[in-house]
């Protein structure tokens, strides 16, 4: 036998050859390789897998790992001003502290009564979101927001049994192309012309292309590329005159200032919950929510978890539950499409339920305006550049807003290079998802940019196309 | 006050005991008592009907004198009304009159204490027209109109009762043939549908406590089936509520223990006996759609016997289509579906493995055998 | 004084219990969790107060109806609601089945939680993610030792979505190689994970799914039945939830591989062959392992996990974009995909996820994983050889050989001795600090448990689990009424369920909660 085993391993209770003789012998076996008799030979190893060579030691294994992280360069170290779907935000010292408590990390799937707590803070995050988008029902969290706006397409297939969806022109490509491999087969996606001075919607070519075979409408506010869309009321209007429904997708830290979707039309809101207090984590924060309105065909055709409340039988004790759990299972009928529910992203939906509630209503509003000036005053100082516009579209914008670097002779990348050299991480390059732009590119300021942050910025891209 | 009816067969579950199985028809029962059996039914009762003692000052109990329910609920100091005299040696017949005379007085809900022989004397009775509910005592239970456990029965009707929102279903009273049962066959058949308040922790899905609905399921293999439908074929339908839900979703009327045949989503003809049956498949292109009973799974042989021998061997078998509710496949615990035609060189062209339709779009590979 | 006696294997344990109201019974108007900077006196003078430039339709006209509470309040509540959740570090966790709950090393979560990890955006300059990328990387070439495969990438965030992306490959294959129409059949079996079904059936495959024969193998002969030139591909999990490892797999895959379909594996329960079986030698194309359970990191109440999904490499090309790559200098992310998918997950998954399991491999080692997979196996046997002891309990199929990791036992002698269910059991056991899951519906076998001890539980805690199911099945031949009224102990007692289906009735939220009841 040329397999060998790791003795007496701390996460390995019964490693202990002592302990596995006893056990052995009360299941009625010589030794450790007979417990794998019900694998045909032909099929096992032969040999131990070639892999590295563990750390013998909790702290060689630090050790270890921490060398290797050392090599990244974080948005602590340098000034970031990425967005694009992933948000750098405070993240209040209170949401860590709950996140990280063994008792949400390391349960699972236990019951309403073992996991009360778990279903109590789940069913609060759905509550202060639904507060948030001034809509009736949340569902436990799907993986991201693309994620969460496929599925917000499927659902309305289902409700009105057509199969066409439009979507918005400036919509994030890498988002499309998630929710295009998910829609497919069964929903077809076409796409939106927008303005090219405004960015928002063109609405004669959504008129053009409304029909009795649209299944939905899908928006964003702010927009991919950081603008308002106003035009809200009105797409969601031209929807539902053929029958179509009216998704829109939201940045949930703009709705302290902004109006949430449901004022303007919107039957289905979908977003991330990343910006509401958790870590970016190289894209591993991303967080996805649906939000309808308490009918029954909307509820029917959420394809996650709902949890209630009920009372229990005792007076006085809050309970909680899956709301219509069959459908889950089993619900639809005639369209294929049943969609799946899984593991997903809970963690992130109680730390988002732990942020709004630190934030309340005041909190959320001073963030959201906030966001407005530094981004005005960013868009302003870097438009005294000259060869560059601070916002290529006329639209006001929320927190993000793409700069125009057309007219410095120098290309984004370039540009970017020499940020990164200066410690500064530039905004996300437009230039290959929206060629049409030319040089453009995505910038991000958030309530963590400080004046003297903004100021930096302008001052490096200054020298660096004024040279 | 509510009226509530009671109808005890208190010599239910006496085989079991003494290795019978069953006790329908009176030398059998003799047989029982000689062996010893003890009569089971009257207990099961007391430890269902004790759970509606929160309620007993808002009902009335119409039930039968004696052990068919008299004594079991003054024992336990319920309002009580008997409507009918029991002879003292409980029959079909009197299970039948009972509860007959139940639904002229209009009860809200019937329970009856039995096993599967009960539930066809007290669909006998009422039909699908009342609210019923059934507290398992008897040895053989595969009809799902009755609850898990006797006091499951007994929660179940106080909710029931207490005026909480109710789904209720239709449900399948199945029966065996006793005799073959005794020569370890087993034949079951449908006999029709009782009414029962549905909620899923407490009724009798002895296999399988699924949390399917079993219409949205019906429903859902019938819109697959429908969807796939080619013109210019036949389609008999055969009878039960999974294929009746491909009637209601072309919205054609339907006879649900007979054979309806359709053609271009249209109604052909309906209850067609194996006469009409045999002059559409001699001479045209058909399918024929059927599923199989609750409990035991059979295909073919007991409730339609007008699909025959003879339909069998003109429509050859892969124009037969099995589609069955979920539920069906996991009661029957891994054993095969089941075909008695009669014709035992049938039964052995039959076997083999099909493609189940269970859901819009899924199917499973199941086993076909002769019963 | 007198020696205590602590000799006793079933625990005396009463769950926490706060009362807690719902955060918004707790607001109190003025109260502040958390202050928001504010923005520079110079900023203010140049743009103002920024709201007043949103366009008039489109600004909020009331302050959403958030709650205002204190800092100190809102960690009380939350850490009191962390309290009366039964994490698994906290109790015996062997009784979520099929889920592979084990340890989650805290060291783990430590390195994850550095600013190196969490202060990283997805978008930075691959300059300056050459460490999470090194670590991706290398955990990439782990698992493709570990399972035989040639590619892998840590896109999917869970299993299930692993399995979408399964499909999604399968069907960009068929439709690159012009069969896409032809190959609309996904054959599965009834003990893989539901999700082997749905989510191919999300992506518009009929599905085919094979019964156990009465060994509790997949049938083959009706497997052979279902294999035909309209087969895209076969999903399947092994062994499957019942622990049973089909030994004829190979056999399986190469009538799949012949008919011109995919092998697709649902490594979701591959704790007990670690080291000792792979994908590859079984006839796979492709396989996904759950991170979040097989490989330690922490289920987080459902999330994120990461379900890392590995091919052969004539599949490579299909795969989402882009995957971690290394040119021999530096490591960078990779879109030649020439016939990609697309994507699956905004950017590139769940990294922490990845660094977790990349830590726990490297804690263990190829030794390591081999003992892992030994003593999950070991532990589950002797888990079934202890309880099959009490004559409530049983376990169908293929009696006196041994299970793989995990075991379903039906409670079927119980319910028909005394009328308690498995689902009452499950009530009773939280009384006693631990729980168990049912099973998936529908119930193939009745009164299910579905128990998998992994390679954490040592023989004490094993041996406190089985002494506390003895005890409460005697509970249930002797004194019923205390099972059905269960949870006693726990957080709350029984809840009333009859909203939960009623679309009058139900509360999804606080706001509709209030809006129903009086």
């Amino acid at each position: 036998m040329t397999i060998r085993g790791y003795k007496n391993h701390p996460y390995i209770p019964n490693s202990d050859e002592e302990i596995q003789k006893l056990m052995l012998k009360e299941i009625g076996l010589e030794n450790l390789e007979d417990l794998h008799k019900e694998i045909p030979e032909e099929l096992k190893l032969k040999s131990n897998m070639n892999l590295p060579k563990p750390y013998k030691s909790e702290y060689e294994l630090k050790r270890g790992i921490d060398s290797i992280l050392k090599k990244n360069k974080t948005c602590k170290e340098y000034i970031n001003f990425l967005g694009a779907g992933c948000w750098q935000h405070y993240v209040p010292a209170v949401c860590d502290e709950i996140n990280s408590r063994s008792e949400f990390l390391t349960a699972y799937a236990g019951e309403p009564y073992n996991d009360h707590g778990r279903f109590q803070t789940l069913f609060e995050y759905e509550s202060l979101v639904a507060e948030l988008v001034d809509m009736d029902v949340v569902n436990v969290p799907t993986f991201d927001w693309p994620q969460a706006a496929a599925t917000s397409l499927r659902m309305a297939s289902r409700i009105t049994g057509r199969r066409e969806v439009l979507v918005v022109g400036t919509i994030d490509k890498d988002k499309l192309m998630i929710m295009k491999n998910y829609c497919d087969p069964g929903v077809n996606i076409t796409l939106v012309e927008y303005d090219k001075e405004t960015g928002k919607m063109d609405l004669e070519d959504l008129k053009s292309r409304l029909s009795n075979e649209i299944a939905a409408v899908y928006f964003e506010n702010p927009s991919f590329l950081g603008f308002i869309e106003d035009q809200g009321e009105m797409i969601s209007k031209l929807a539902h005159d053929v029958g179509a429904i009216s998704v829109v997708g939201v940045d949930p830290s703009s709705l302290g200032v902004l109006a949430p979707p449901s004022h303007y039309g919107a039957d289905i809101i979908c977003g991330d919950l990343q910006p509401l207090g958790i870590h970016m984590n190289y894209g591993g924060g991303q967080s996805g929510f649906i939000s309808t309105r308490d009918e029954e065909k909307f509820v029917m055709e959420f394809p996650s978890r709902l949890f209630g409340v009920a009372p229990t039988i005792k007076e006085g004790e809050y309970g909680f539950g899956d709301i219509a759990y069959e459908r889950t299972s089993f619900g639809n009928l005639r369209e294929k499409g049943k969609e799946y529910v899984g593991t997903q992203t809970a963690l992130w939906g109680i730390t988002a339920g732990v942020y709004l509630s630190l934030m309340g209503p005041h909190g959320m509003y001073e963030l959201g305006q906030n966001i407005m000036q530094k981004s005005l005053y960013a868009i302003g100082e870097l438009n005294k550049i000259n060869g560059i516009k601070g916002s290529r579209f006329s639209s006001i914008g929320f927190k993000e807003f793409v700069v125009d670097f057309n007219g410095t002779g120098k290309t984004v990348a370039e540009i970017n290079k020499e940020l990164l050299e200066k410690g500064v991480f530039g905004g996300k390059d437009l230039s290959k998802d929206f060629p049409e732009l030319g040089q453009c590119s995505l910038y991000c300021v958030t309530e963590i940019h400080l004046k003297e942050d903004i100021d930096k910025l302008v001052m490096d891209i200054k020298e660096i196309v004024e040279r | 006050m509510k009226k509530v009816g009671l109808i005890i067969n208190p010599v239910a579950g006496m085989g079991g005991r003494v290795g019978l199985k069953g006790t329908d028809g009176v030398n059998i029962l003799r047989k029982a008592i000689k062996l010893g059996a003890m009569k089971e039914a009257p207990r099961k009762a007391l430890r269902g009907i004790e759970r509606l003692l929160p309620i007993k000052d808002d009902i009335i109990i119409l039930t039968c004198s004696g052990d068919m329910g008299e004594d079991q609920c003054k024992g336990l100091g319920f309002n009580v009304r008997v409507i009918l005299e029991s002879s003292g040696n409980t029959t079909s017949r009197e299970t039948m009159i009972g509860a007959s005379i139940m639904e002229e007085k209009k009860v809200e809900l019937l329970i009856f204490v039995g096993g599967d022989g009960t539930a066809r004397d007290i669909y006998k009775g009422v039909g699908n027209r009342i609210v019923t509910l059934g507290i398992p005592a008897g040895v053989k239970i595969h009809s799902p109109v009755y609850a898990n456990t006797p006091e499951k029965a007994g929660d179940l009707a106080l909710l029931y009762l207490k005026g909480e929102n109710f789904v209720v279903k239709e449900e399948e009273v199945i029966d065996i043939d006793e005799e073959a049962f005794r020569k370890n066959e087993v034949r079951t058949r449908l006999f029709g549908y009782l009414k029962v308040p549905y909620k899923k922790e407490y009724l009798q899905n002895k296999k399988a406590p699924t949390p399917l609905k079993e219409e949205e399921n019906q429903k859902a293999i019938a819109l697959d089936i429908i969807d796939n439908m080619i013109d210019g074929v036949y389609y008999i339908i055969g009878p039960g509520t999974t294929t009746r839900a491909i009637m209601e979703g072309l919205n054609l009327p339907y006879t649900l223990l007979g054979v309806d045949i359709i053609k271009d989503k249209k109604l052909i003809k309906s209850d067609c006996s194996e006469k009409d049956i045999l002059q559409i498949v001699s001479n045209s292109k058909s399918k024929l759609i059927i599923t199989p009973t609750g409990g035991q799974g059979y295909l073919l042989g007991r409730g339609n016997q007008q699909i025959s021998d003879k339909v069998i061997k003109k429509i050859e078998k892969e124009n037969i289509y099995i589609i069955s509710s979920n539920r069906k496949i996991v009661e029957l615990g891994g054993k095969p579906l089941l075909i008695y035609t009669g014709d035992k060189d049938i039964d052995l062209m039959l076997e083999g493995y099909y493609r189940v339709k269970v859901g819009y779009g899924i199917d499973i590979m199941y086993r076909v055998s002769k019963g | 004084m007198k020696r205590i006696d602590r000799n006793h294997k079933v625990r005396n344990f009463h769950q926490a219990k706060w009362d807690e109201p719902i955060i918004f019974e707790l607001s109190q108007k003025g109260e502040r969790g958390i202050l928001v900077p504010e923005a520079e006196e110079e900023i203010v003078n140049k743009v103002g107060d920024g709201v007043s430039s949103i366009p008039k339709a489109m600004r909020r006209k009331e302050l959403p109806n958030l709650p205002e509470i204190n800092q100190k309040r809102v960690l009380m509540h939350y850490l009191r609601l962390s309290q009366e959740t039964l994490g698994g570090d906290f109790n015996v966790e062997i009784g979520q089945g099929t889920c592979t709950v084990k340890y989650n090393p805290k060291i783990n979560d430590k390195l994850a939680s550095t600013e190196k990890m969490t202060e990283l955006h997805p978008l930075q300059d691959e300059s300056t993610v050459q460490g999470i990328l090194e670590i991706m990387y290398k955990t990439d070439l782990c698992m493709r030792e570990i399972s035989g495969m040639d590619q892998f990438t840590f896109q999917p965030g869970g299993g299930s979505q692993a399995i979408m992306t399964m499909a999604s490959l399968v069907r960009m294959y068929h439709r690159i190689n012009g069969e896409e129409d032809q190959r609309d059949e996904i054959i599965t079996t009834i003990y893989s994970h539901p999700s082997d079904a749905a989510a191919p059936a999300l992506k518009g495959y009929k599905i085919i799914n094979i019964m156990p024969d009465e060994n509790g193998y997949p049938d083959y002969e009706a497997f052979k039945k279902a294999v035909s030139e309209r087969t895209a591909a076969f999903f399947v999990a092994n062994p499957e939830d019942t622990g049973i490892f089909n030994p004829r797999i190979k056999e399986f895959t190469d009538l799949v591989t012949k008919a011109g379909g995919l092998n697709c594996y649902d490594q979701a329960n591959a704790n007990g062959l670690l080291g000792v079986t792979r994908a590859k030698e079984a006839g796979f194309h492709m396989c996904f392992f759950n991170l979040h359970k097989t490989f330690s990191t922490p289920h987080g109440c459902g999330g994120p996990g990461s379900g890392a999904l590995g091919v052969v490499k004539e599949l490579k090309p299909y795969l989402p974009k882009p995957i971690v790559d290394f040119n021999g200098e530096k490591y960078f992310l990779n879109y030649e995909l020439e016939n990609s998918i697309g994507k699956v997950r905004i950017f590139n998954g769940v990294p922490q996820a990845v660094l977790k399991a990349y830590a726990w491999i490297m804690s263990l080692g190829a030794e390591g994983l081999y003992e892992v997979g030994k003593i999950a196996v070991l532990n589950n046997n002797y888990l079934f050889k202890k309880l099959l002891e009490h004559k409530a309990v049983d376990a169908p199929y293929i009696r006196g050989k041994q299970r793989v990791e995990q075991v379903r036992y039906t409670l079927e002698k119980l319910t028909e001795d005394t009328g308690i269910t498995s689902g009452d059991v499950a009530r009773r056991v939280m009384d006693f600090g631990m729980h168990y899951w049912t099973s998936h519906h529908p119930y193939y076998i009745p009164e299910p448990i579905t128990l998998e001890p992994t390679e954490s539980t040592s023989k004490e805690d094993l041996d406190e689990y089985i002494a506390t199911l003895h005890h409460i099945f005697d509970e249930a031949y002797e004194n019923p009424e205390i099972i059905q009224g269960a949870p006693h102990r726990s957080t709350i007692h029984q809840v009333d369920e009859s909203s939960f289906d009623d679309p009058e009735k139900w509360a999804p939220t606080w706001r509709v909660y209030l809006r129903k009841t009086k």
